[in-house]
């Protein structure tokens, strides 16, 4: 129903756009210069005018119906409908519309016979409504645009206003979804804070969320409280992150070194996408990768001399996450180190300095703050990753700084919390929003400081 | 001269070719001399064959409309054509004696002894002190910290830059005013001791205050240095050059003592450039 509105609207969009085109070259007389805005902007003119209330309409009316329906029909019904618990009430709600609507009924009686009724008459109601609405919008749009189409009109300025609205609507999306987000975590964090003090959770060195709690018999509804310490999963998140990044540093900063000051043009324009495919790779697949080739290698080298080498280990994990970041550091580093102006590159050659010497002592020093901003945000990508370290680190929290155990990472916790059949509002499931928010305002901090870094780099050569 | 083939520097050179210095049919030293030279971008030639002398301690301006290959010409005296992948130079170039195109010519060492300033003052993002200090430490000219900064103080003495930077060395070498920079970059080049300065269109990013005094400064350092400069002002190439070439579309027009160019040109080409008939 939605969707053929929706290409009614559409259809009348085109028409009204066409029809305010021709309608202005008319009123101007054909002549292109009498009129203020280009025809096309008077289309866009009458066309918005048109389209723009009915599909406001049509998408509030979409969204509010079906509850206004509801309550509604539990106000007509509301003798039937007493004493019913939540769930009732919904089944109840759900067999009426279906019986009204077409669709499987679970089992029908009197009441909601007579509940349907409800629906399908006011339903009717609805519709008639809306069309009427509807079409009085449109009508009363291409009336009104209609005569306001005039050779010294503003069209184009209504139109880009128009535009910049719908521009400002889209960003308000993604900036509104992105605090929504944030405020869940924070919401359901402060309820985890209620059952566990936030020192116990952050200073804390003994995680085991998934034994004894609300435990049974007289200690039932007891918390152990003492289990949620998060300090080992940041442990082992800065274990493995570290290792990652005593890869990808020097791999990714010496490969951009080459790529942008050694490679030759052909090389280079092979050379840098098939470094960025390596970003382009399914991190789960990094993880059986890190799981199945890189672990048991590592083990078996362990065994040959002597180490004793746990089946899934840091060193594995962390191996395996720091070649998945090497394209971010040598795709940034890269582009910073292009960034500084060929003439100072000249200027060291000029003076008589060897290529080598000219990168190690103007162009490094010069791409520094850009280099260590890619480095930043390689760290911050490692932090948060999560399929790898499933599949290679393991599940123990571990507190310990050797690469040959296993260890865990905060995201993995997160996903051995969630999975699974899980009551949300337990201790264990909400420590993972608690976690959650922990990694989130650590990678956010990251960020921030690698964004401070990058302005500060900016400012230099403008 | 199996020992010579090892050490693959000028000084080597310098033992096999002991020849007398070239003159010039009025008795000037030549320091550099380019013959037929031919430079290629890819497919596009860019200079045709030219014949071209610069006189030790004068300063030889090269005038002409953009694209005529002056800056190319520039280019080629040190070789830093050499960074461009297209580019290719057919001809010889003479420093002294030697030919800098030689393979066994080391462009390290060509360029310490032909420095360039470039268009744009290009200061590294270094103190005032590290950006003079640079190519002298590179070449190893300094035996100690006093060294260093005594080579620091008369580089930056001779540019004239002294005594308006000698209290704040540590400061960035960005921070200065366009025409300081300048003078920065060229006290850059003398800390190397080069012999020969190549400035291509110094003064074109300054004002005239500013570009005064670089004229000024490039006037005192013809005592020391040989100096070619490329610049699209006439005014400039008169007043600051003893000698000059006409470039036109890849090719050397003329070529002479700057008072003659300017007040007696012999091709007509040369006339409408400099009488602002085109260009």
């Amino acid at each position: 129903m939605f969707w053929t509105y929706a290409a009614l609207l559409l259809l009348v969009f085109v028409t009204a756009n066409v029809y305010g085109r021709f309608r202005a070259m008319q009123m101007a007389g054909n002549q292109l210069s009498a009129l203020h805005s280009r025809p096309s902007y008077h289309g866009g003119y009458l066309a918005i005018l048109a389209v723009l209330p009915a599909s406001v309409l049509l998408i509030v009316w979409a969204v509010i119906e079906p509850r206004l329906l509801n309550t509604l029909v539990i106000n007509a019904n509301a003798q039937l409908v007493e004493g019913l618990y939540k769930p009732e009430l919904q089944a109840f709600l759900r067999d009426a519309r279906a019986i009204a609507f077409g669709g499987i009924v679970g089992f029908s009686d009197a009441g909601k016979e007579q509940a349907a009724e409800v629906f399908a008459s006011l339903a009717r109601i609805s519709f008639y409504l809306k069309t009427t609405l509807i079409l009085a919008l449109v009508a009363g749009g291409l009336w009104y645009g209609n005569r306001s189409i005039h050779p010294a009109m503003r069209a184009r300025h209504f139109v880009e206003r128009t535009v910049m609205g719908l521009l400002i609507l889209c960003s308000a999306v993604a900036i509104f979804t992105t605090i929504g987000i944030v405020l869940s975590l924070i919401f359901e964090s402060l309820m985890f804070f209620r059952k566990i003090p936030i020192m116990d959770f952050v200073f804390g060195t003994h995680w085991s969320p998934q034994s004894a709690f609300e435990g049974a018999g007289a200690d039932h509804g007891e918390t152990n409280t003492k289990i949620f310490g998060a300090i080992p999963l940041l442990v082992g998140t800065m274990l493995i992150t570290f290792i990652a990044i005593m890869v990808a540093a020097p791999i990714g900063l010496l490969s951009a070194i080459y790529l942008s000051d050694y490679a030759s043009t052909p090389v280079r324009a092979i050379a840098k996408p098939v470094l960025e495919i390596l970003a382009g790779i399914p991190t789960v697949v990094y993880g059986f990768f890190a799981a199945l080739t890189v672990a048991p290698f590592i083990r078996g080298w362990g065994e040959s001399i002597g180490l004793s080498v746990s089946s899934e280990s840091a060193l594995a994990a962390g191996l395996v996450m720091g070649i998945m970041i090497i394209p971010f550091v040598s795709s940034l580093s890269d582009d910073v180190i292009n960034a500084v102006p060929q003439s100072l590159r000249d200027g060291s050659a000029g003076l008589g300095a060897t290529k080598s010497e000219t990168i190690r002592r103007v162009v490094l020093p010069a791409a520094l703050p850009g280099i260590v901003s890619a480095l930043i945000l390689a760290i911050s990508r490692a932090i948060g990753e999560t399929m790898i370290v499933v599949m290679a680190a393991g599940l123990a929290a571990n507190m310990t700084v050797n690469p040959l155990e296993a260890v865990t990472t905060v995201t993995v916790q997160i996903v051995t919390l969630l999975v699974g059949d899980q009551e949300f509002d337990s201790a264990k499931t909400l420590a993972a929003f608690a976690l959650g928010l922990l990694l989130f305002c650590i990678t956010l901090a990251l960020n921030i400081f690698a964004l401070r870094v990058v302005k500060k780099y900016r400012e230099q050569y403008d | 001269m199996a020992l010579e083939m090892t050490t693959d520097t000028l000084s080597a050179v310098d033992t096999t070719v002991s020849a007398p210095p070239a003159v010039s049919p009025d008795g000037e030293t030549l320091k550099m001399r380019g013959r037929d030279v031919k430079v290629f971008y890819g497919d596009k030639q860019a200079l045709h064959g030219v014949d071209l002398d610069v006189r030790k301690n004068r300063v030889t301006a090269l005038i002409g409309p953009s694209g005529c290959g002056k800056s190319t010409f520039l280019r080629c005296l040190n070789r830093m054509n050499d960074t461009i992948d297209i580019c290719r130079v057919k001809g010889d170039i003479l420093l002294d004696n030697d030919d800098i195109y030689d393979p066994r010519i080391d462009v390290v060492e060509l360029r310490a002894r032909v420095g360039m300033v470039f268009q744009k003052p290009n200061p590294f993002p270094k103190s005032i002190f590290e950006n003079v200090a640079y190519g002298a430490r590179i070449h190893g000219l300094a035996q100690s910290k006093t060294d260093l900064e005594a080579i620091v103080a008369s580089s930056l003495q001779r540019a004239g830059l002294f005594e308006e930077v000698k209290d704040r060395l540590d400061e960035p070498g960005t921070g200065l005013s366009g025409g300081q920079q300048q003078r920065l970059c060229i006290a850059r080049a003398i800390a190397v001791s080069p012999e020969v300065i190549l400035m291509d269109e110094p003064c074109s990013a300054l004002d005239p205050i500013a570009t005064a005094k670089v004229e000024e400064l490039i006037d005192e350092l013809r005592q020391n240095y040989t100096i070619v400069i490329v610049t699209h002002s006439m005014q400039q190439a008169a007043r600051v050059s003893q000698h000059t070439a006409f470039f036109h579309l890849g090719n050397l027009v003329e070529e002479g003592l700057t008072n003659d160019i300017f007040t007696n040109p012999k091709d007509q080409r040369t006339q409408d450039y400099i009488t602002g008939r085109f260009g």
